[in-house]
């Protein structure tokens, strides 16, 4: 872990869903630099606990971002602190077009213009296009660049490569690893290879509590543990990993 | 001919008084999920308080007439507004409790207007030329219509603009859609709640003003016989959808309009059939998004 102070500090962190209990008593910690992968199986909170970060659900416990406490605050107030949201399933605002959705995104200034731009050209010529209208690929660009925009000292990002075909999966690596150059990731991803590219820690989630925190490596290079808390074999190194760059990028994916 | 042009126009004119009530309703319930059954009070409130102005100026004039609808349309949005932060607004996301916070306003409103206005219909007179007509194609059309029709259209213009040109009508069109992602991006979604709930009471004041030229009174039921129309307009378009009002409006009007002349009087009786069949056949209306 990093020796610098963490970004976020969740402590006890408890939500609900239509009065259901879906993260339960979750502690963690994001350092201020790298990407931190969140992981577990399949509906074990993952993405309910970002939503509980952010306060799009009814949530308990402590939420600390850079210093000040955040679980009372609107998720608008959280934002405006910094903090930016890719959500799952991309969540495009499907009858605005690319440069609406990228304009209502857009805060002090969008000083990552030009970051989205080198990041994402396609969408410059798009702009004039409904996002409803754009591939999976596309509207996940348009989802990362309202994120990239701005100037956070956090993203949330929930699920990025869901559903895209490994050529986009990794379009959308690439683009994650050169976000992280300027804000922290908290990152919810199924792709192991793709986890294994990009973070440095992981927090696993299993039946709504934290059951292991740690360098990304200790996890993925342990095949046994990696089975027993992800269900699936940790992804090999690229270098290792059979017929690199076909269309499976060799990483199993944590079902 | 005349009396196809003459049920026409007219239908026309009740259409555009139809549309002023359920374009708030419409844009309220699209970005709020809120079903406002207190609308038809702003209406009658804006009435009143354009009826108020007019009385106590040279009431034949433009002048005044114009007076009154910019003042009925200010009441409508001030007490609409009021409205949304006062009531809706602590009940966010507690659907029942907002329409029962809106139904019980209605109806304490409607005892608080006979309470001051009394029962009884106050008749309202206008600019001489309202109570001319014109002739088009041989049918003698009551010029009131023409206004009616005149107003609601740049209603609707201003909205479109509104909606597509400026920041918050970019939140409201994405708030429509996702409103939950709006906030997301740091952007409260409250202050466009307010706005929404001001524009729509804004129309509706308005509307109030222009019903009461329309019908040729003002009475403390004016606001709720229309919401009623209103509401069944705002189905037939599509919750949420400002050009499925607009064209709802118009086809309910006219369709009501035919029906009593040709059908011996059924006009309400065929407007709710036709909600029905919108129903059954294409529940999320005519331009709605689907549930």
């Amino acid at each position: 872990m990093s020796a610098t102070a963490p970004i976020l500090r969740v402590q006890n962190l408890s939500a609900r869903v239509a009065g259901q209990q879906v993260v339960e008593d979750v502690s963690f910690e994001v350092p201020a630099v790298g990407v931190t992968a969140l992981l577990g199986r399949n509906g074990v909170g993952k993405t309910s606990t970002i939503k509980a970060i952010l306060g799009l659900i009814e949530r308990k416990g402590l939420v600390e971002f850079d210093g000040h406490r955040i679980d009372n605050e609107h998720t608008h107030r959280i934002v405006q602190r910094g903090v930016g949201y890719v959500p799952e399933d991309r969540e495009v605002f499907s009858k605005l077009t690319v440069a609406e959705n990228l304009r209502l995104a857009e805060r002090g200034g969008a000083p990552g213009r030009a970051l989205v731009e080198e990041l994402f050209p396609d969408l410059t010529q798009r702009a004039a296009q409904a996002a409803g209208t754009l591939s999976g690929g596309q509207q996940q660009m348009v989802s990362l660049a309202r994120a990239l925009l701005n100037a956070n000292r956090l993203l949330l990002v929930d699920e990025p490569t869901k559903g895209l075909a490994p050529l986009i999966v990794q379009d959308v690596a690439v683009a994650l690893a050169k976000a992280a150059e300027t804000a922290p990731i908290l990152l919810v991803e199924q792709n192991l290879q793709v986890v294994r590219q990009l973070a440095s820690t992981v927090v696993v989630i299993e039946g709504g509590k934290v059951a292991f925190t740690g360098l990304a490596a200790e996890l993925l290079d342990d095949e046994a543990l990696t089975t027993r808390l992800l269900g699936v074999a940790g992804a090999q190194p690229q270098g290792k990993a059979a017929g690199t760059g076909t269309a499976n990028a060799g990483g199993g994916n944590a079902s | 001919m005349s009396t196809v042009i003459l049920l026409l126009i007219t239908g026309l004119g009740l259409g555009a008084l139809y549309f002023l009530v359920a374009s708030g309703l419409s844009l309220i319930y699209g970005l709020m999920g809120v079903l406002n059954f207190a609308h038809g009070s702003f209406l009658t409130l804006g009435a009143f308080a354009g009826w108020e102005v007019a009385r106590r100026l040279d009431d034949g004039s433009w002048t005044t007439f114009l007076i009154s609808i910019a003042v009925g349309a200010l009441v409508g949005a001030a007490i609409a507004a009021a409205t949304e932060f006062l009531l809706i607004r602590p009940l966010y996301l507690r659907h029942i409790e907002q329409v029962l916070v809106t139904v019980g306003l209605s109806l304490a409103t409607v005892a608080l207007f006979e309470g001051i206005w009394g029962v009884d219909p106050i008749y309202v007179t206008g600019p001489d030329w309202f109570g001319g007509t014109t002739e088009i194609f041989g049918a003698l059309v009551p010029n009131d219509r023409f206004v009616l029709i005149l107003a609601a259209t740049l209603v609707l213009l201003a909205l479109v603009l509104f909606l597509k040109f400026t920041r918050y009508g970019l939140i409201i069109r994405a708030g429509v859609e996702n409103r939950s992602m709006v906030t997301a991006l740091g952007i409260d979604v409250r202050r466009a709640f307010t706005l929404v709930f001001a524009i729509g009471g804004a129309a509706a004041g308005l509307g109030g003003v222009l019903a009461s030229h329309y019908f040729g009174y003002v009475s403390p039921h004016i606001g709720g016989s229309l919401l009623i129309f209103a509401f069944i307009v705002t189905v037939i378009g599509g919750l949420g959808s400002l050009a499925g009002a607009a064209i709802a409006s118009v086809l309910v009007a006219v369709l009501q309009q035919f029906a009593n002349f040709y059908l011996a009087g059924t006009g309400d009786l065929v407007v709710v059939l036709l909600l029905a069949a919108v129903l059954l056949i294409k529940p999320s209306g005519i331009l709605g998004k689907k549930a």
